[in-house]
């Protein structure tokens, strides 16, 4: 019965799958404008199967990794940082706010520009896609951080950074790792954002490729698929992250 | 001989309520005194006062001879609301004060473990906060606030939320627990009073010393009890208190 309660999710993927294949058959769609699930099925392979998926993935992988790393790891201490002082979030809120609502497609190119097409202004995107949402939920978790818990760790000599460490920060968890699944996901988008802008190997490429001058849309469907596997690794990445932060903690 | 708190006329006021209006108190070495008084009589303002949480605007507040201040490592708190960190075991959670101070090394869960036997709370050591009972948790609580052996114990309310039973059993245990430390039990029942304390001093609502009960601890135990059957209600508590007693009513 639980294991039926856990595959629950997946049966109804493989529900939507199953209308979706009937439909295109029912329906005489041609393949190029809506591939039927099998066919798609049948090119991911083809395409894992001849190298094209992992030459386009590793570039995402990395880009993904090196820029959702960095924007993450700023965001955090730029969040520590404006959540332990008023001052400093009072001056820099406006304008973090301006930032995030500056569209990163219209970055693209300036950032383009300014690193070249290679992969550097790729993690810069990356980068910058994953800082807001880790700013935002850091700085709001730590500045609402239980009083109560904090006039425990005075009453027991904790120093600031003591009860920084000890208190805040852990208490502060789950609104963090909350904007940490936001944000790795977003750095999916952000490498995909910025291989359009321009470069020779990445998912977002491949997507191009496809819908251009391959016109293979089963590939592209192939290459989205890959797309949201990857975002939704990344996302599991930071739900294990914080169950073992729950573990090292206790 | 050092008292191991004093108070001196301290007055302290939130906006322009005045919560404490000239405040003296005493308490001895090895002494454990009651502050009874009712729901927002400054109660849980004074133990804040002496644990130094809380500055006086007027007064003096000393705990063995010298100014008090927070996070000493001779005073010990116990809260209300138990304030134990939700991501620790109780163990951890009872080794914290220790931890701020020399770290989490071996000596120190030795430390914690032994606190918790003091408390019988050994078997709830490896427990989340989350799976303790409201008694369990202020077991825990108790023995953090016992862990550095402080000369000083202020207790505010810690079994206010907790079932009768349990409070009695509290009661029944706290003078052996306390030991030879002095202890400033916060609370506005008559009968925990009456149990725990060897004198018992009356917050009115105007922040002063409105009465003070001495030499319970010569009572007998079933006297003490009677009070658990006492009419609720401050004044006729303290009436009843008079009357058990026949003793000195300053």
């Amino acid at each position: 019965m639980r294991s039926l309660y856990r595959l629950q999710p997946a049966l109804i993927g493989l529900l939507l799958l199953g209308l979706w294949e009937i439909s295109v058959r029912l329906s005489g769609v041609a393949t190029f404008i809506l591939p039927p699930p099998s066919l798609v099925a049948a090119r991911f392979a083809q395409a894992w199967g001849d190298g094209t998926m992992m030459r386009h993935l590793l570039p995402t992988v990395m880009e993904v990794t090196v820029g959702g790393l960095i924007g993450g790891a700023l965001g955090l201490m730029i969040g520590i940082g404006l959540g332990l002082s008023g001052v400093a979030r009072r001056l820099a809120s406006p304008y973090l706010v301006a930032a995030q609502s500056t569209p990163i497609l219209a970055l693209g190119p300036l950032l383009v520009l300014w690193f070249g097409p290679g992969t550097t202004a790729k993690i810069v995107i990356c980068a910058l896609i994953t800082l807001f949402p880790m700013v935002i939920a850091t700085l709001v978790a730590v500045r609402d951080a239980d009083r109560g818990l904090l006039e425990l760790g005075r009453s027991i000599g904790a120093s600031r950074i003591q009860s920084l460490l000890l208190i805040r920060l852990p208490s502060a968890r789950s609104g963090i790792f909350a904007g940490a699944r936001v944000a790795a996901t977003l750095a999916v988008v952000g490498a995909i954002v910025g291989e359009w802008l321009g470069g020779s190997a990445g998912l977002g490429i491949l997507v191009n490729l496809a819908r251009g001058s391959l016109f293979d849309t089963p590939l592209l469907f192939a290459a989205l698929l890959q797309i949201a596997l990857l975002g939704a690794f990344a996302y599991t990445l930071v739900v294990f992250a914080e169950r073992l932060s729950t573990r090292l903690l206790r | 001989m050092t008292s191991a708190l004093e108070l001196r006329r301290v007055s302290l006021s939130f906006g322009t309520r005045r919560v404490l209006d000239g405040t003296s108190l005493t308490l001895e070495s090895g002494e454990c005194v009651a502050l009874l008084g009712a729901n927002g009589s400054g109660k849980t303002t004074l133990l804040r006062v002496a644990a130094g949480l809380l500055q006086p605007y007027t007064g003096e507040v000393l705990v063995a001879g010298t100014p008090a201040q927070a996070g000493r490592a001779d005073v010990g708190i116990a809260f209300q609301d138990s304030r134990l960190l939700s991501w620790r075991s109780a163990a951890r959670n009872v080794a914290l004060p220790l931890e701020v101070g020399h770290g989490l090394t071996t000596a120190v869960r030795a430390s914690a473990a032994t606190a918790l036997r003091r408390v019988n709370g050994l078997a709830l050591a490896d427990r989340a906060p989350a799976e303790l009972s409201g008694g369990e948790r202020q077991r825990v609580a108790l023995a953090r606030a016992l862990v550095r052996d402080p000369a000083l114990l202020l207790l505010d309310e810690p079994f206010a939320a907790l079932d009768a039973p349990t409070r009695n059993q509290f009661c029944a245990e706290l003078p052996e627990l306390i030991g030879d430390a002095a202890a400033l039990l916060v609370t506005h029942d008559v009968a925990e009073a009456l149990l725990v304390s060897d004198r018992v001093l009356l917050l009115t609502a105007a922040g002063e010393i409105g009465g003070e009960w001495k030499g319970l601890r010569s009572l007998p135990a079933n006297q003490r009890r009677g009070a658990l059957l006492a009419p609720r209600g401050l004044s006729q508590q303290a009436e009843l208190l008079a009357a058990l007693s026949g003793m000195e009513h300053a």
